[in-house]
């Protein structure tokens, strides 16, 4: 494990309203109107102005670009990546490819699902973490390996999880306590 | 250094920019003060932001920032020994730096001219933790190094991937030059043939026929796509080129669409790959800048252009038909061939679709002949192929190897033996299609033909090493879960064949097993090799026919005593402490997820096996050797 003093956080849309974030769901239809191909890098950046792909933002799409909304919902669906529920303020990603695997990933897996008490997929009720799995980051050589957001946390012990953890609480109470 | 190019516009204008740039670079002030520091993805997990950050603050406070250039590079690749930075002309090698060494390095070897060398490349000579470590300072005396063989990888790590000029100055876009210069695309063609090279995704389909197929698809329109979705979960070589030397690739691909009449092509990355992503985009605009993508090609008239397509996790879509269908927008799901992607492919255009490695390739191949390709590999087999290393290996990391080296020479000679000195078990080859390779074969040479007789696969790249404390049962079953979840489910032989062989292996490692088991797995697998419908199917049961040939025996172990020998599947195993040993520390109670176990401070503890799940926390946390498993 590696200790890093720069934490990622995303701040771009904690404050916008649901109306601002749609507007800028159109912005992007508009760009990507009438090209061929469009609808998955509008899925994809839409997930990144909302965090996830709730119906609202499907239906946006399906009549920005034309695309039946059922067909839209069958894109989404099919792809790992694309999620229909709020996600947390970290999404935590467990390697679970081969070199993980065999390095002991899934112990790190269950330890984090006993400290977040959920399983994978779900998101805490303090809407802080995501749990999910990974199916390899490419850094094999330093498995096992977890990805929080953007940060990655290499050659992890289960006995280590916690302290990351507690890493990411802190500046959430700091943040309480300064409001 | 990320600098960009200036439109180039002729041929000769390159030659005259490449001779520049090689000055430039060449020139003795350029090669002795120069730090080159690892920015691949590995070496960024393990913190070489921040020592990059502090060697620009210490060549800051030696006033040497203007005189001394610290080179971002792509992966180096002894990514476990990361960060890594090479420093002067004869290379030397510092490892698992941390931000406070900078200063040392600047002071004692920038300024004073001597290697600091603590920090250096150590070979550890019994691979145990206790054993010596013997300090080899420069690169060119590691066994890592030395016995690798860098086409694909030519740049890779020594050059910034950001500048194009560097490119230029190790012959980057001189073959392309060379093609648009009085090539046909059947002299190209011929050098493709001649030089043997297969495709390195996984299929080994030669490339030289298949860009044959592409020019023989008469259209006006038509596309070539590179496939980067690198879905072998244990395999990181594309992204290392991609992050490493992106313009390689680019420019193996304007060869491609010169070869077979296409002006437009497509790179498909998976997301996990964001950096690479962002290399390649970076790349791609500087070549445009340059002239060297979009219209009228070094003003040869040629024109073409690349766009990026990111994935969005799915394993089907590294399936060629299914890439296809998901740039298209659609669910990534297969289809039938023929009729083939060279005839009817993206949008029902001819389509020429190759690999990230394949592609990088070409441009070494035009620009010294098909035949000096050749000379590199076997008989059948030409040429070098990039590994993924990892798993309980001492070295994991990148390397590139003449095809037909042996795995003996791969994990033991580069890899540096296995870790921990723990003994050698399987070494897995080719992901969740390949198989597992056990110690009898180690000398085996790693070529296409070689593999396939031992029921394994070439693959991409992946090259996972597994040791005594690895169960052979539990692997299959982890790459039959990994297919199961990534089966489209379009056709019934791989949907249902498939989760009807993992309930059998769950069943074996919960202990459920029965006489019998093996056999209707083999059956069943069998009859998905057969029956489905594309590549996915067709290999999902290799893992497990691998397995039950080589390691037969430990499947017997779990179903008939109901003991899994590399103690992993948990509910084989028990966990005891000795209470001789325990010092009554109470460190495992505090640990126990469960408050599985009981015991007074100084007296010895002990596990309530009820309530243990098998966890292993107690044992990885006892300072005193006391917890075992049986
Ligand atoms: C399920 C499945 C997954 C695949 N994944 C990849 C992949 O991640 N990368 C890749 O280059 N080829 C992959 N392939 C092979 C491609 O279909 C195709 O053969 C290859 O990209 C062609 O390029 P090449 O001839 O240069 O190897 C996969 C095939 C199957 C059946
Ligand atoms: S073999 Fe499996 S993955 Fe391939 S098309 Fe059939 S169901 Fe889909
Ligand atoms: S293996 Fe895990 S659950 Fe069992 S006693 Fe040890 S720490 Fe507790
Ligand atoms: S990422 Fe730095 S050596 Fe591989």
């Amino acid at each position: 494990m590696v200790e890093k003093n720069c934490k990622s956080s995303c701040k771009c849309c904690e404050n916008e309203s649901q109306e601002t974030l749609l507007s800028r769901v159109d912005e992007l239809i508009n760009e990507y109107r009438g090209q061929k191909g469009a609808l998955i890098p509008v899925l994809q950046q839409g997930q990144a102005i909302f965090g996830y792909l709730p119906e609202i933002v499907q239906k946006r799409i399906s009549e920005g670009l034309g695309i039946p909304l059922h067909k839209v919902y069958g894109v989404v669906t099919f792809y790992s990546f694309f999620s229909q529920e709020p996600r947390g303020k970290y999404l935590i990603r467990v390697c679970m490819g081969t070199a993980c695997y065999v390095r002991n990933g899934k112990k790190v897996l269950d330890e984090l699902k006993e400290q977040l008490g959920v399983d994978v997929g779900e998101t805490t009720d303090d809407l802080l973490f995501t749990l999910d799995v990974g199916r390899c980051f490419g850094a094999c050589g330093l498995a096992p390996i977890i990805m929080v957001n953007d940060d990655v946390y290499q050659r992890l012990k289960p006995s280590e999880i916690g302290k990351i953890l507690e890493s990411y609480r802190k500046p959430q109470v700091e943040a309480e306590v300064a409001k | 250094m990320t600098d960009t190019c200036k439109k180039i516009g002729s041929v000769k204008q390159l030659e005259a920019v490449r001779t520049a740039a090689v000055e430039a670079a060449g020139s003795s002030a350029a090669e002795t003060e120069k730090i080159l520091i690892c920015m691949g993805g590995g070496c960024i997990a393990s913190g070489s932001e921040c020592v990059k950050n502090a060697l620009l603050e210490s060549l800051d406070k030696h006033k040497l920032g203007d005189k001394v250039s610290v080179v971002e590079t792509g992966c180096l690749g002894p990514c476990v020994r990361g960060p890594v930075v090479m420093v002067g002309a004869d290379r030397a090698f510092y490892q698992n730096l941390k931000p406070d060494d900078a200063e040392k390095i600047v002071e004692q070897h920038v300024i004073g001219g001597k290697i600091v060398e603590e920090l250096t490349w150590t070979d550890d000579s019994d691979n145990s933790a206790s054993s010596p470590k013997i300090p080899v300072p420069l690169q060119d005396d590691i066994e890592f190094f030395k016995r690798q063989t860098k086409i694909v990888l030519r740049n890779c790590g020594l050059i910034d991937p950001g500048s194009i000029t560097e490119y230029i100055a190790r012959d980057g876009y001189r073959a392309l030059g060379k093609v648009l210069d009085g090539m046909t695309s059947d002299d190209v063609l011929s050098e493709m043939n001649k030089s043997g090279l297969k495709g390195r995704g996984g299929g080994g389909f030669p490339t030289g026929r298949k860009w044959e197929f592409a020019i023989k698809s008469p259209d006006p329109v038509k596309y070539i796509l590179c496939n980067a979705d690198e879905g072998d979960p244990g395999a990181f070589m594309d992204r290392s080129v991609l992050e490493g030397d992106p313009h390689s690739v680019i420019e193996g691909m304007a060869i491609g669409g010169f070869t077979i009449g296409s002006s437009q092509g497509y790179v498909y990355v998976r997301a996990e790959y964001p950096l690479a992503v962002e290399r390649l985009q970076k790349a791609i605009q500087d070549a445009r800048a340059a002239g060297l993508l979009g219209e009228n090609i070094l003003g040869t008239g040629f024109s073409f252009d690349l766009e990026i397509r990111m994935g969005s996790g799915a394993f089907v879509c590294g399936e060629e038909t299914a890439l296809i269908a998901s740039i298209e927008g659609e669910r990534g799901e297969p289809r039938s061939r023929p009729p083939f992607p060279a005839v009817k492919g993206l949008w029902e255009k001819p389509t020429l679709l190759n690999n990230v490695e394949t592609y990088a390739n070409v441009p070494a191949i035009l620009l010294n002949g098909g035949d000096w390709f050749a000379s590199f590999g076997t008989e059948n087999s030409k040429g070098t192929k990039v590994f993924a290393l990892a798993g309980a290996i001492n070295i994991s990391g990148l390397v590139e190897v003449p095809v037909g080296t042996t795995f003996r020479e791969i994990i033991y000679d580069i890899g540096g033996g296995i870790l921990g000195g723990k003994k050698f078990k399987a070494a897995q080859i080719g992901g969740p299609s390949g198989g597992c390779i056990p110690e009898q074969y180690l000398d085996t040479p790693i070529d296409y033909e070689s593999l396939n007789a031992l029921g394994a696969i070439m693959g991409s790249g992946g090259l996972v090493v597994m040791d005594e404390d690895t169960c052979m049962v539990d692997v299959a079953r982890f790459f039959l879960e990994f297919m199961q979840e990534e089966s489209c489910g379009k056709c019934v032989p791989c949907r249902l064949g498939i989760t009807r062989m993992l309930d059998i292996i769950n069943g074996i490692t919960q202990g459920h097993g029965q006489p019998g088991d093996i056999e209707e797995l083999q059956q069943i697998g069998e009859g998905i090799q057969a029956a489905a419908l594309c590549g996915l199917g067709q290999t999902a049961p290799n893992p497990v026919l691998s397995t039950i040939r080589h390691f037969r025996d430990e499947y017997e172990a779990h179903i008939n005593d109901k003991h899994c020998p590399a103690h992993v599947c948990k509910d084989l195993v028990s966990y005891s402490i000795d209470a001789e040993k325990c010092t009554g520390c109470t460190l495992c109670a505090k640990k126990c997820p469960t408050d599985a176990i009981t015991g007074v401070v100084k007296g010895p503890h002990a596990i309530v096996l009820d309530k243990c799940i098998a966890c292993g926390m107690c044992l990885e946390v006892c300072r005193f050797d006391a917890v075992s498993v049986k």
